[in-house]
């Protein structure tokens, strides 16, 4: 007597709440794989899991076992030299020596560090809990709808704003038309007997005469029948639809002048990465645009973007003007969700500022949903900051930083995506 | 095996692909022949499951339902890891102790892995299970399924209440001391799901009026400090610490006992697979061996089936020498296997040797005798009473004495004449886990003073600690709820405190 039982294809996935429970035990070192992560991967580079390493010592599950040392006396296997009494040197590395005899736990793998990987959802989950956003900011994150309003055929009631005069005049044809039918019928039928009483009869037959009645009457019927009525009534239907949100462009605007070292370009690459990780949670296909500029400006790809070196003065609206360009003949298509980060240490020609503001608010702001700066400057603001707080208050979709070090940027990210919000 | 094969049936059919038709074929000609053995077995329930369900079961100590840990989180990770990168094939089989007895067929193997494994789980481990007097004494193989969904559900409960947080603390204290956690020699009762359910809050209370015993012989502060005789408690050295624990920590909740109960009863339900593991994987091969073998000398096995087979069997009792690099001790399948077929050997075939060596079993019933051992032994002494010389000079075994205060090893025994009861001795020595393991004890509390506990490490042969023992004290510490000290005691009758932690949770909680 047996059972054979399919068990296949229920309860997949049974480890699936130990996994999180581990994933939420060993959270810190999870955090600290993802930050490094971060640092060296390309901004685009984020549709991978990570592989998280972890020492083995902090997943230790402790027990009372034997340490090395004392006595110990073990059998092993395949004798095929050594007689009672013989002595031997101890093995180096204390591998078969036998006194790792309490050491063989089920973890079996010794001192290894602990390795294991991160789904990509679980990589960013990680990396947005690090930003400490709310978890209120985080689902509105997850649902930035755009609605458009489209016709939806027609309805029977709504604004006398949005009748529609074909449909409901065409309704009222028609519903006339039916009604009157069947006197129109009797109508007609009495109209030929009429005609052939003519042939033969006067006019003042009162045969005649009472057909011409029975007609009057019926003519009296038809013409009682409105013209239009309520129920006629046809509106146009318009109805939201959520604008499919599916691609994005960002823009990467970066000054490389001689004052831009290093430390300056990684910290906005964290900065145009972060951007770029926001957007691929609520963008499928995301393009990524890279302009460098000193005093002219240049679209480039990545590896160029982040690592080839210029000097010379700056000239920020350089930038900005073939920002304009590329946007609008690529991207103005309706298909895009535009983003625009820009990062600098702010320090401009002096009479570019203004011009860049001009621009920025005329040609690029209308068309773009967000645009961050960000001023990486140790000290006091520069020109280009001064000019650029002129906008903060007029324009909802536009925001700036002012970022010292590294450490500033995830507080500085987080301020950006509460002002979108707000 | 019998050589008749004059009844030539229609073999088989062995396809790679298998199919439930197949595998119930496969299964009634199994299950006839180890009738005619005379197997008795709990009935068979086999279940198919696919790779990612074996490594769940597999994390979840082999449990078809456990309460959630991120311990076996870890563990889901470690086997998945391994087993994608194709460093380690899965178990073939896992087998649970319950009655109907589970068998996990995985869906990836072949027609002849799946005849092996029914051979060798549905009848070798079932039959153990149900016929070994460890597993008919300590487990209860009715109830265990029960017994773990309410476990689960229990704990889940708990979650509710008291915050996953508080239940994961706990539980890793409790899973800190599991090895510590059985009883060793005293009989535990039967679990039953009914009774646990019935009397579980019954016993909630119980137990904590029981505790309240323990403060009331707290001095009062107006009485003023007598010489009151010391009264030792516990009045005898206690071997099993959760059980202390569960009965005596004072400050522990209701709920947390439940649970301390409950990582005790699950530890102490695996105590006897610890113990037999030579005995039981060998049997279980033994019998997957003779039983597909009786059935192609009976011509219902095909030739291919029976090459695959061979193949599966030669890799699983694979013994590789010491100094090899893939030598990981001494492979309880191949030991096991050998010991079987050995003293089948004595029985049916024997030598003077083993007349000498046997007496009692040599020439005698083979069946009766191997009964009788799979009944009445663990690997300790199953060891010690049947390892022959044979066996000992086929695996060509050698003892080595490491001693920490000599510069060198040495050989103390090899497969001779001198050194067989030698090296049998010490091979049962290494399998008897009162040796393996370090041998602690709650040695006391002071009732009268701080109400710390004091834990004794026996020390054997010298052999210290680990060093996660200060760990591992620290969740003696959380649990206890107050100091809790190690001390030593060595051969030479000196006894030392190793190291203290302090934890006053009170004032915590007073706060």
């Amino acid at each position: 007597m047996v059972r054979i039982i399919d068990r296949r294809f229920d309860s997949k996935n049974k480890s699936a709440v130990n996994r999180q429970r581990f994933m939420r035990r060993f959270k810190n070192q999870i955090r600290e794989a993802v930050a490094d992560a971060i640092s060296g991967r390309s901004i685009k580079d984020l549709d991978n899991g990570e592989s998280v390493t972890i020492p083995s010592k902090d997943l230790s599950e402790p027990q009372f076992h034997h340490g090395r040392g004392g006595i110990w006396e073990n059998i092993f296997t395949g004798n095929d030299q050594f007689s009672s009494g013989d002595q031997i040197n101890r093995p180096q590395g204390g591998g078969g020596g036998g006194t790792g005899k309490g050491k063989a736990s089920k973890d079996g793998e010794g001192e290894d560090d602990f390795v294991f990987n991160l789904s990509r959802e679980e990589f960013l989950d990680v990396f947005f809990d690090d930003l400490a956003l709310p978890n209120l900011v985080k689902t509105q994150l997850a649902r930035i709808h755009e609605y458009k309003s489209q016709r939806a055929g027609f309805t029977n009631d709504g604004t006398p704003a949005n009748i529609n005069v074909v449909r409901s005049l065409r309704g009222a044809l028609g519903r006339r038309l039916a009604l009157s039918s069947p006197y129109r019928g009797q109508l007609r039928e009495l109209q030929k007997q009429l005609d052939e009483l003519l042939q033969t009869r006067s006019e003042d037959d009162p045969d005649v005469l009472q057909l011409k009645d029975e007609i009057g009457i019926l003519r009296a019927k038809i013409e009682a029948i409105p013209f239009i009525d309520t129920f006629d009534l046809r509106y146009n239907n318009r109805i939201k639809v959520p604008k499919p949100t599916t691609q994005a462009v960002m823009f990467c605007i970066m000054d490389v002048s001689g004052s831009m070292d290093e430390d300056k370009k990684a910290t906005a690459k964290r900065f145009f990465m972060l951007l770029y990780l926001f957007l691929t949670r609520t963008y499928e296909h995301i393009e990524v645009v890279f302009i460098r500029h000193h005093t002219i400006a240049k679209e480039v790809n990545e590896e160029d973007f982040f690592h080839s070196r210029e000097s010379g003065g700056t000239v920020v609206s350089s930038a900005l003007e073939m920002m304009k360009d590329i946007l609008h003949s690529r991207y103005l298509n309706g298909a895009w969700n535009v983003y625009g980060a820009q990062a600098s240490d702010g320090d401009n020609w002096e009479n570019d500022s203004p011009h860049c503001r001009e621009l920025l608010a005329d040609t690029i702001l209308p068309f773009v949903q967000y645009f961050a700066y960000i001023e990486i400057t140790p000290g006091e603001p520069q020109n280009l900051w001064r000019e650029y707080e002129k906008l903060v208050g007029a324009h909802a979709n536009f925001a700036m930083q002012h970022i010292e070090g590294l450490p500033d940027i995830y507080p500085v990210f987080r301020e950006l995506f509460k002002k979108k919000l707000a | 095996m019998s050589t008749k094969r004059q009844k030539r049936k229609q073999p088989l059919p062995a396809p790679g692909e298998w199919t439930f038709e197949l595998i119930e074929a496969y299964h009634a000609e199994i299950d006839r022949v180890a009738k005619n053995y005379g197997l008795d077995t709990y009935p068979n329930q086999i279940e198919l499951i696919t790779s990612e369900q074996m490594m769940d079961a597999y994390s979840s100590v082999g449990m078809p339902v456990n309460y959630h840990h991120w311990s076996f989180g870890k563990s889901f990770l470690q086997t998945e890891k391994s087993y994608r990168r194709g460093q380690m094939g899965l178990a073939y089989e896992i087998v649970i102790n319950s009655n109907p007895c589970i068998a996990y067929l995985m869906e990836e193997n072949t027609m002849t892995m799946q005849a092996l494994v029914i051979a060798h789980a549905a009848y070798g481990h079932n039959s153990f299970f149900k016929g070994n007097y460890l597993f008919k004494q300590w487990t209860n193989a009715d109830a265990i399924i029960d017994y773990l969904i309410f476990a689960r559900n229990y704990l889940t409960e708990c979650e509710e209440r008291y915050g996953e947080e508080e239940v994961e603390l706990l539980l890793d204290s409790c899973h800190a001391l599991m090895n510590v956690g059985v009883d060793r020699y005293k009989r535990p009762e039967k679990l039953s799901l009914n009774k646990e359910l019935t009397r579980q809050r019954e016993r909630a209370e119980y137990l904590q009026s029981q505790v309240n015993d323990l403060w009331r012989t707290l001095p009062t502060p107006h009485v003023k400090a007598q010489a009151v005789e010391e009264k030792r408690f516990p009045s005898e050295p206690q071997e099993n610490l959760l059980y202390f624990i569960e009965k005596n920590a004072p400050l522990l909740e209701p709920w947390q006992r439940e649970v301390v109960r409950i990582v005790r009863k699950v530890g102490q339900y695996f105590f006897p697979q610890r113990q037999t593991q030579v005995m039981n994987e060998g049997w279980a091969t033994y019998w997957h061996y003779t039983l597909i073998n009786t059935l192609y000398d009976e011509g219902l096995l095909a030739d291919n089936f029976m090459l695959e087979f061979l193949h599966s069997h030669t890799n699983v009792v694979y013994q590789p020498s010491y100094s090899e690099p893939w030598y990981h001790g001494l492979n309880p399948y191949a030991l096991g296997f050998a010991m079987w077929q050995d003293i089948r050997r004595i029985c049916e075939n024997p030598t003077d040797e083993d007349r000498y060596w046997f007496p009692d079993i040599a020439g005698s019933d083979w069946r009766e005798t191997f009964d009788f051992a799979m009944r009445n032994f663990k690997d300790e002494s199953f060891v010690a009473q049947f390892l022959s010389p044979k066996v000992m000079r086929d695996f060509r075994l050698f003892a080595i004495l490491d001693d920490d205060k000599e510069a060198k090893l040495k050989v103390s025994a090899i497969h001779d004449e001198e050194g067989y009861r030698r090296v049998r001795e010490i091979l049962s020595d290494n399998y008897n886990l009162g040796s393996r393991e370090p041998n602690l004890q709650v040695w006391n509390v002071d009732l009268r003073g701080d109400r710390s506990l004091t834990l004794r490490h026996q020390a054997y042969q010298r052999r210290p600690l680990s060093n996660d023992a200060d760990e591992v004290l620290k969740h003696v510490a959380r649990l206890w709820g107050f100091a809790v000290r190690l001390e030593v005691a060595r051969d030479d009758g000196s006894v030392e405190v190793l190291q203290e932690c302090r934890q006053d949770r009170r004032k915590t909680s007073d706060a």
